[in-house]
């Protein structure tokens, strides 16, 4: 089992070698002048080629690449060509509110869909089971902005219960930076306060950015518990006894996650990519605005960091969820 | 009294075309050690028979419309959930075709088997020899030991290290044993087997008929052995009820109705056997003219029944 662990870990190394090739070569080849962008307007031929050179841009593609790789290695991800800050300074500080905002989304997909595609699953073709199919039909088909938007209309502007947008009030200072997730960084250093805050700020676009997944999830769970309750072997429980609470709760949940699982595990990359709406309509600081803001500019180091980045969370993700499939399903321990 | 006494069973079953009746007036009594073998097609209510007597059919498809099902003198059709659930395991234990199927893939063997016994254990202290003051861990270490104790004596060699391991780790024939522990863990005094061994080869097959033969001869226990072999039906089964079409059209004595069957369909069921010196050709199945002659024969049976 460790050793499957370790050697799931190794293979991300070659992936993301890989990886850097291509992103670097689709930046870097794209028709455009970021240097010229980077100058400005005005910039006389021979600012821009000092702006090239200080960039390294002037050399030749392979050496600007195995520049960039070496640096890469040494902590040094390349610098903005707008903020003239280090990609890796920027990353630190986005990537944790990206990542807080995904995770938060997750959660409550995950807790609030499983039991309930359980409950439509025993209860099915019941009022119950016909009511969550016609919703998170809906809720699959909605977009997200859009919903992000109902949700501010409602909460923040009728109601006036939640913070609008942000992901801190500016007159506050947030928590101490440790892990930089606003939440985790409260509890602590025991600021409840500021905790109480950053899970206001943080209700509204992880509720936007939730019901998609929440809503698969819940329909996967439902599928994969009823074919689950068909099989033999619940047939053989029944048989022999066994209450159907422990029938459900202990030998059916444990199989229909388990297919569930790989569908949980998927959505982590397409909640990192489909935050850049919710992030923009929030004004959450994330990667997503981040990386918005960098693609329209042509500033293409903070591109390649932030594509790095989800690559990375996905890559190491996928291993997570393998092995959680290993330690659920015996079978796949074998392989 | 009689441990099993199926009277005048009707059963329907539901689905979008309306009710169609499946099971047409089964009488069928089993006392403590006999083996009866229940034998017909494909299609013609053994499986549901064996399923009613647990009362193991979805209620939403399953419609009784008549008759009544005693076991041990409680009629099954009409007993509470709970009642029910006490009959399976610890007085009813069951057995199904498929063993690579019917144990849970996710779980390991002692657990599945330890939860089997516990939930007998229930209504029926004694099997564990519990006085119910134990604490939980105690009763689970209880009902592991007999587990094990149980799994050795059915010809599983190495119990103690087996139970541990999930059910992939089993050949087929091991599995089956596996699952008629389970069955008889709770000491239950009927066995519906169904076609528990249609899905192994012919020597694990016999391994498997002699363990229940013995655990007839052992316990006293009664037997519903479901099967369309009828050289399994001839080596292991003391009785015999032949199914066609939702009615069992003859029964008796392996010996008398074997050796000399009466009803043109048992007649026909037995001609269908291959012998080893068949050519394809030679293949008698039942069909046209014969299936024809079947039906008029039942009709007239009928006939002579309600004048």
């Amino acid at each position: 089992m460790l050793w499957y662990v370790i050697r799931r870990l190794l293979l991300i190394i070659p992936t993301l070698l890989g990886l850097t090739v291509i992103v670097f070569a689709i930046a870097r080849l794209l028709p455009g002048d970021p240097v010229g962008l980077a100058a400005g307007p005005n910039a006389t031929p021979e600012v821009i080629a000092s702006v090239a050179a200080e960039f390294g841009l002037d050399k030749p593609i392979p050496v600007q690449y195995w520049n960039y790789l070496t640096g890469l290695l040494q902590g040094d991800w390349g610098v903005s060509l707008f903020s003239r800050r280090p990609v890796i300074d920027d990353l630190a500080e986005f990537v944790p509110a990206t990542l807080e905002l995904v995770i938060a989304a997750l959660l409550i997909a995950v807790i609030v869909g499983i039991p309930l595609g359980l409950l439509a699953a025993i209860r099915r073709d019941g009022i119950f089971d016909y009511l969550t199919r016609t919703v998170s039909l809906g809720a699959i088909a909605m977009p997200r902005f859009f919903l992000g938007l109902l949700l501010q209309l409602a909460f923040a502007m009728a109601l006036n219960w939640l913070p609008l947008s942000g992901r801190f009030p500016l007159i506050e200072f947030p928590p101490d930076r440790i892990t930089g997730f606003y939440t985790v960084d409260a509890i602590l250093i025991g600021d409840w306060h500021a905790l109480g805050l950053a899970l206001q700020h943080l209700a509204l676009p992880a509720l936007a950015l939730s019901l998609s997944p929440l809503a698969t999830i819940l329909r996967m769970m439902r599928a994969s518990t009823i074919e689950v309750l068909q099989q033999d072997y619940i047939l053989t429980e029944r048989a022999l006894g066994i209450p159907p609470w422990i029938i459900l709760f202990k030998y059916t949940l444990r199989n229909a996650v388990s297919a569930t699982l790989t569908v949980i595990g998927l959505y982590v990359s397409w909640l990192l990519g489909g935050t850049v709406l919710v992030e923009t309509i929030f004004d959450w600081p994330g990667i997503g605005l981040y990386s918005t803001q960098a693609i329209l500019g042509q500033d293409f180091m903070p591109v390649i960091g932030v594509t790095l980045v989800i690559a990375m969370i996905y890559l190491v993700t996928s291993v997570i969820v393998d092995i959680l499939q290993a330690v659920l399903n015996p079978k796949v321990r074998l392989q | 009294m009689a441990l099993l006494d199926i009277s005048d069973l009707h059963l329907s079953m539901r689905s979008f075309e309306g009710e169609t009746p499946i099971l047409k007036g089964i009488d069928l009594t089993v006392e403590r050690g006999q083996i009866w073998g229940l034998v017909g097609e494909t299609g013609s209510g053994k499986s549901l028979t064996g399923l009613t007597i647990s009362r193991l059919l979805p209620s939403t498809t399953a419609h009784y419309t008549g008759g009544q099902v005693l076991f041990d003198g409680k009629d099954v059709l009409r007993a509470s959930d709970r009642d029910m659930r006490a009959l399976r395991g610890g007085r009813i234990g069951m057995i199904f075709q498929d063993p690579t199927t019917n144990l849970n893939p996710s779980f390991r063997i002692g657990t599945q088997m330890v939860d089997a016994a516990l939930h007998a254990a229930r209504d029926k202290p004694e099997i564990l020899g519990l006085t119910g003051r134990e604490s939980r861990r105690a009763r689970r270490r209880t009902a592991w030991q007999a587990s094990v104790a149980l799994l050795e004596s059915f010809g599983l060699h190495d119990a103690e290290d087996r139970m541990p391991r999930f059910p992939h780790e089993f050949s087929g024939g091991m599995r089956q044993r596996v699952l008629i522990a389970m069955a008889m863990i709770g000491q239950p005094d009927l066995l519906i087997a169904d076609e528990p061994t249609t899905a192994l080869d012919v020597s694990v097959q016999s391994q498997i008929l002699r363990l229940i033969h013995r655990l007839v001869e052992e316990r006293n226990i009664g037997v519903m052995f479901i099967t369309h072999n009828l050289g399994v039906v001839a080596q292991l089964c003391s009785h015999v009820a032949v199914m066609y079409r939702g009615r069992i059209v003859e029964r008796g004595p392996v010996s008398k109705v074997l050796k000399a069957p009466e009803h043109i369909y048992t007649r026909a069921l037995m001609g269908a056997i291959p012998t080893a010196r068949a050519r394809m050709d030679t293949l008698r199945g039942i069909d046209g003219p014969l299936r024809d002659r079947i039906e008029a024969e039942i009709a007239a049976t009928a006939k002579e029944v309600t004048a």
